[in-house]
């Protein structure tokens, strides 16, 4: 009995310290207010650039991979949603290079929290809300624009989408983050799945290649995010390298990532030997 | 001068041991190279032919020299400067019998050489193989084309310099750095060529410098302007070059005066 109640007592100092940590760092981010707004407006006009990316190739052409406009919009903001909030939890795991450098993770390692979970609140990114609130925006455009004929499935497959697309960019933060263990200068091989996800994501996956569409549909499951649960909203079909009935895998896909990327993780702390810090 | 020849080669020392490095962002640079590629060639199969003045295979030569040029460019910059600015450290920069501008400048030239090679030509290879290059096969676009690159990546470090320089005035630059490289990246036709974009962006980016940090180099080297059309790029890239020297000229000497460090 007791050493339950002990057990519950270090739980509850411990959500008591996320939680201080967390306000204290959203406290520390918004102290300049120039430097937070030309932040969250560098945010807002990333996203936006995202978006006239996609408007600059659409604006030639009827339709792009077999998508008029609005519903490659549908596909945009859905990754947009996907990828802010992956980012805004786990986005930090990108710089975990120089954390390793510095001799940063020794203090991490030392305090009794799951490392990921410090890394999650300790640069808790306020700024990264600007590119959801733009993704937001996006989806309410993209819904207003495009025919969906709803039913039941479709409304639960709306609704777990985003989670699985945040989920899918938090696993691959995770694994980037995990592998910059081995690659401490080569953190950009990362960036080639995180960030190059990001972009398969928010395309028509039809306008790949064939092997990239298999690639990133059943390696790194970048199109499951976005435009595999679009096409089945809409009723499409899908190209050869990413049938519709791939429309619901985002959720199964990850949490097997996760289990990958976690298990990767595990490995990377394992075999981290310090800095001499 | 032999003081920033010097900057200049044990910046190339510097860049050269990080060879990891070299090879990661080799691979995310083709990685993207193939992505990009794919939609572009999507687009113009679907407009039937062509968009923009580019075919099929021109596009995909744009895409693959951008991929290969956008790390010797420093079409990413970086905020050196400006943690050097808030740590304190310019204090000592300043103090030094060189030009703060030309010593910075010489050391992304260094930076710059060594990159081109191990970030430039697996793009380049793997787009020969991919999709095919159409590239010129006379020597006129790649004499002008060194030039215009040379051009682009002063232009390039011109513009960050600026950008970091604003630290002499606020506190955290990332905001402002970051606006300026979401700009950069989308009006220098780094992610879709410029001639692509709706006639008022057109004309918005035309009236901006970007468009001669990566457009310029690549339209040039392969061999899509004449030479009379190249050497107008080359001189608009000339015009560029004097209103952000003259921009950074300006801001180091006002910065400095602002500057305080403490306990220097």
């Amino acid at each position: 009995m007791a050493e339950i109640e002990a057990l519950d007592s270090t739980w509850v100092t411990n959500a008591k310290l996320l939680r201080l940590l967390i306000s204290a760092r959203l406290r520390s981010q918004t102290a300049y207010r120039g430097s937070f707004a030309a932040d969250v407006a560098g945010q807002v006009v990333l996203a936006l650039t995202e978006f006239v990316e996609l408007y600059a190739i659409l604006h030639n052409i009827p339709t792009f991979g077999g998508l008029t406009f609005a519903q490659a919009l549908l596909v945009f903001a859905f990754a947009s949603i996907g990828f802010s909030i992956g980012d805004l939890l786990l986005g930090e795991t990108d710089s975990m290079s120089d954390a390793i450098r510095m001799g940063k993770l020794e203090v991490l390692l030392t305090r009794p929290l799951p490392v990921l979970l410090q890394l999650m609140t300790s640069d808790f990114q306020l700024r990264r809300v600007g590119r959801l609130a733009f993704a937001l925006l996006a989806m309410a455009a993209a819904l207003f624009l495009t025919d969906i004929d709803w039913d039941p499935g479709k409304v639960v497959l709306f609704i777990i989408t985003p989670l699985a697309g945040a989920a899918i960019f938090g696993a691959l933060f995770v694994g980037a983050g995990a592998s910059q263990f081995w690659l401490v200068d080569g953190r950009q091989f990362g960036n080639a799945f995180t960030y190059g996800g990001r972009y398969v994501a928010s395309m028509p996956g039809a306008a790949l290649f064939l092997p990239m569409q298999v690639f990133f549909t059943f390696v790194v499951p970048a199109t499951l995010v976005a435009y595999a649960p679009s096409l089945v909203l809409l009723e499409l079909e899908g190209p050869a390298g990413i049938p519709s009935w791939t429309g619901w895998l985002g959720l199964p896909a990850a949490v097997v990532l996760w289990g990958l990327m976690l298990l990767l993780w595990r490995a990377a702390i394992k075999k981290y030997t310090g800095a001499g810090g | 001068m032999n003081a920033y020849w010097e900057l200049t080669k044990s910046s190339f020392r510097r860049h050269s041991t990080y060879r990891l490095a070299a090879v990661s962002g080799a691979f995310t640079n083709s990685v993207f190279g193939l992505i990009r590629a794919s939609l572009l060639l999507s687009a113009i199969s679907t407009a039937g032919g062509s968009i923009g003045g580019y075919s099929a295979v021109e596009a995909a030569t744009y895409v693959w020299l951008g991929q290969a040029l956008l790390t010797p460019l420093g079409l990413f910059g970086s905020a050196e400067i400006a943690e050097r600015v808030k740590s304190g450290d310019i204090a000592v920069d300043l103090t030094r019998s060189v030009n703060l501008t030309a010593s910075y400048w010489a050391q992304d030239l260094g930076r710059a050489a060594f990159d081109v090679l191990p970030r430039g030509l697996p793009p380049l290879v793997i787009g020969a193989i991919v999709t095919g290059l159409s590239l010129p096969t006379t020597a006129g676009p790649y004499a002008l084309g060194f030039i215009s690159i040379i051009a682009a990546m002063t232009l390039n470090f011109l513009g960050f310099f600026i950008i970091n320089l604003l630290a002499f005035w606020v506190v955290e630059i990332r905001g402002y750095w970051m606006l300026y490289l979401v700009l950069m990246n989308l009006l220098s036709g780094f992610l879709v060529p410029v001639s692509w974009f709706p006639q008022w962006m057109l004309d918005f980016a035309r009236a901006t410098p970007f468009p001669s940090m990566l457009q310029t180099p690549v339209d040039i080297l392969a061999g899509r302007t004449d030479v009379v059309e190249s050497l107008a790029l080359v001189g608009t890239q000339l015009l560029w070059l004097a209103v952000l020297l003259t921009g950074a000229h300006l801001m180091v000497r006002f910065g400095s005066r602002k500057l305080v460090v403490q306990g220097g």
